[in-house]
């Protein structure tokens, strides 16, 4: 032992070899930096990512409720989650309402609050604040508020709705309109795209809105030849990350149906997912009643599966159009 | 200034057109300035009609009245006083500081390895860091869970929400790499001469200057954790000593489902803390939400 850990065994190597062997060992050193380097999130996306992706692919072909071990049962999960289960396809279709008409509506309301807070000369900075702040309300809390604002009952809304004459539909207690009443919630919060907009439009060259304006373009014209164009890319970057953000979208409508349909949250607890009738139902809601309140793990699993194709496919259409946000200098 | 240049050939009659060019202009500020007003209020109401409802009194939070009639003050402290509640608010400044804190010192290396270090997989570590990024949460929680409950015994704790940030966040991961990109290169060289290792690079010279951009990165995990709901519905639901705001909060609208009066002032609680680290970090926020949308 004593022999062989004596550095005299190198000294009689040649200088080229030691050379050679130095720079071997810079190298392994290098990889050995990054590795430590990138050691959390290699863990991390192991442990976090890949296991649980795996483990839920598997599990969708299987039988499983948690407590006995899972066995294999083919396509039966994914038989039953495409034809039997009635509320996937209501569920599916209530996350594409969402999809399309939260998304247009937020970025179309985030541009204009843009153009609008740029356009002020006095008191931009205040207006930015008061429509940036109900973006940061905690979820929960503004779902609750908007529960409260838009009952029927006593809610301030269709108080004040009643006095100028309108009768009142009933929101979240009514399916034709809890989507409507939720929409309203989003764009309640649309600081974020505001904020995103405000600082794209301000790069906008001001020279070209003079140029068009001396060329006779009215203020629609110059909307649409220069203002878009140059917003072209926020505006790709703002409808796919508010897809799949949108394709997410839980803690709303599920504390909303709670609410107000004026269920007992707790453990255990089961209710039929998405008051009003279904109305409110969304993928990721289904994972959760499948899996946590029903125990049909493999179901369960079956509409993770979806969700994570849907995720995939819209990531990928981000990372191919949308290189220029994700990338730095190469990618 | 505009008003002069924009219609030169007009010697005639300079004073008319001048006129209707102002005229016009008034009326366009007043049509602007009137819309903003307008939209900043309907903004601002929901906030004013969820405080004027949590100073309701029982009887008053069940009429139509939209102005408290006395005033209740009181009910902001009898919130407090609810069982359950100064647990709630512990157990999310713990969920928040300590998710925030750990996932800044597991994000950072390995941020400045993508930002910097040359090493084969770059690209794939990259797309891997994206697509996690756009991972619904509902796609991995069921074998996550499972390992929670049955290996570690661990559900009905804080444990399972904060442990995982312990390994890196996708999203600030990506944003710490993106501002990394923006430090000049000659600074890293420049500590590399003077034979600084590349930990010594990233806490001396890297940090420092991004730090703006930490504290946007922070904040926005902050609030993340602050207004997580799935995260304490899936691990802490079963345990009412480990729940959080979020998930407290709905439990109590079920508690008191008729009491709007004092739900609201829950609400005011639990929303009072976020607007008000919003006004102190303004800046830093709004910074950080413009970067993420516009780096590139």
């Amino acid at each position: 032992m004593t022999v062989t850990a004596t550095p005299g065994s190198t000294s009689r190597s040649t200088a080229r070899s030691a050379r050679k062997a130095r720079q071997r060992r810079l190298r392994r050193r290098e990889r050995l930096t990054t590795l430590a380097f990138l050691s959390p999130w290699l863990l991390g996306t192991g442990l976090f990512f890949l296991y649980p992706l795996a483990t839920t692919a598997y599990l969708s072909f299987t039988r499983y409720d948690g407590f006995l071990s899972p066995t294999w049962n083919g396509l039966d999960n994914w038989r039953f989650v495409f034809q039997d289960y009635p509320f996937f396809w209501p569920a599916m279709r209530n996350t594409l309402w969402f999809v399309v008409v939260l998304v247009t509506l937020r970025i179309i309301a985030g541009l204009a609050l843009g153009m609008l807070v740029i356009h002020v000369k006095r008191g931009s900075t205040t207006l930015r604040t008061v429509f940036y702040a109900p973006f940061l309300a905690p979820p929960v809390a503004a779902t609750l508020a908007f529960v409260f604002l838009l009952n029927p009952g006593t809610g301030p809304v269709n108080t004040i709705l009643g006095h100028i004459g309108v009768t009142a539909p009933s929101w979240f207690n009514d399916p034709s309109w809890s989507k409507p009443a939720l929409s309203l919630l989003a764009l309640w919060g649309v600081g974020d795209l505001m904020v995103i907009f405000m600082a794209a439009l301000l790069d906008v060259p001001r020279e070209l809105y003079e140029a068009s304006a001396l060329d006779g373009a009215g203020a629609v014209n110059r909307f649409r030849h220069v203002t878009l164009p140059h917003l072209r890319p926020i505006l790709l970057f703002a409808v796919i990350t508010g897809v799949i953000a949108t394709m997410q979208y839980y803690t709303e409508p599920i504390v909303a149906g709670q609410v107000a349909s004026g269920q007992i949250a707790g453990s255990g607890n089961q209710f039929e997912p998405g008051y009003p009738g279904g109305s409110t139902l969304t993928l990721p809601q289904l994972v959760y009643n499948l899996g946590f309140q029903r125990f049909n793990i493999g179901a369960a699993c079956v509409i993770a599966m979806v969700l994570f194709v849907l995720s995939m496919v819209f990531a990928a259409f981000l990372m191919r159009r949308g290189s220029g946000f994700l990338a730095g200098e190469d990618l | 200034m505009a008003t002069v240049t924009v219609q030169p050939e007009t010697p005639t009659a300079p004073s008319q057109t001048h006129d209707v060019y102002r005229r016009r202009r008034i009326l366009e500020w007043v049509a602007v300035h009137s819309l903003a007003v307008g939209l900043a209020l309907l903004f601002v109401l929901p906030f004013v009609f969820i405080a004027l409802t949590a100073l309701m009194s029982d009887q008053q939070s069940l009429t139509r009245d939209l102005w408290p009639q006395p005033f209740a003050w009181h009910n902001l402290v009898d919130v407090w006083h609810t069982p359950g509640f100064p647990t709630w608010w512990r157990n999310t400044l713990v969920y928040a500081v300590a998710g925030t804190a750990l996932t800044l010192l597991s994000s950072l290396p390995v941020a400045y390895a993508l930002a910097y270090f040359r090493f084969r997989g770059r690209n794939v570590a990259m797309m891997v860091v994206i697509a996690t990024m756009m991972l619904p949460p509902q796609v991995s929680i069921i074998p996550l869970y499972l390992v929670w409950a049955q290996d570690f015994h661990l559900t009905g704790t804080l444990w399972p929400l904060i442990i995982p940030l312990a390994f890196g966040d996708a999203f600030t991961i990506f944003l710490l790499r993106q501002f990394m990109l923006t430090v000049p290169r000659a600074y890293l060289e420049a500590a590399k001469i003077d034979g600084c290792g590349d930990f010594r690079t990233m806490v001396r010279v890297v940090i420092p200057m991004i730090k703006p951009a930490i504290a946007a990165v922070g904040l926005f995990q902050f609030f993340y954790c602050w207004n997580d709901y799935f995260g304490p519905q899936i691990y802490a639901s079963e345990n009412p000593g480990a729940w959080t705001l979020s998930y407290g909060l709905q439990s109590f609208k079920s508690a008191h489902h008729t009491d709007w009066n004092l739900t609201m002032a829950a609400t005011v609680l639990v929303m009072a803390p976020v607007i008000i680290l919003f006004f102190f970090a303004q800046k830093a926020f709004i910074e950080g939400v413009t970067l993420t949308g516009v780096k590139g």
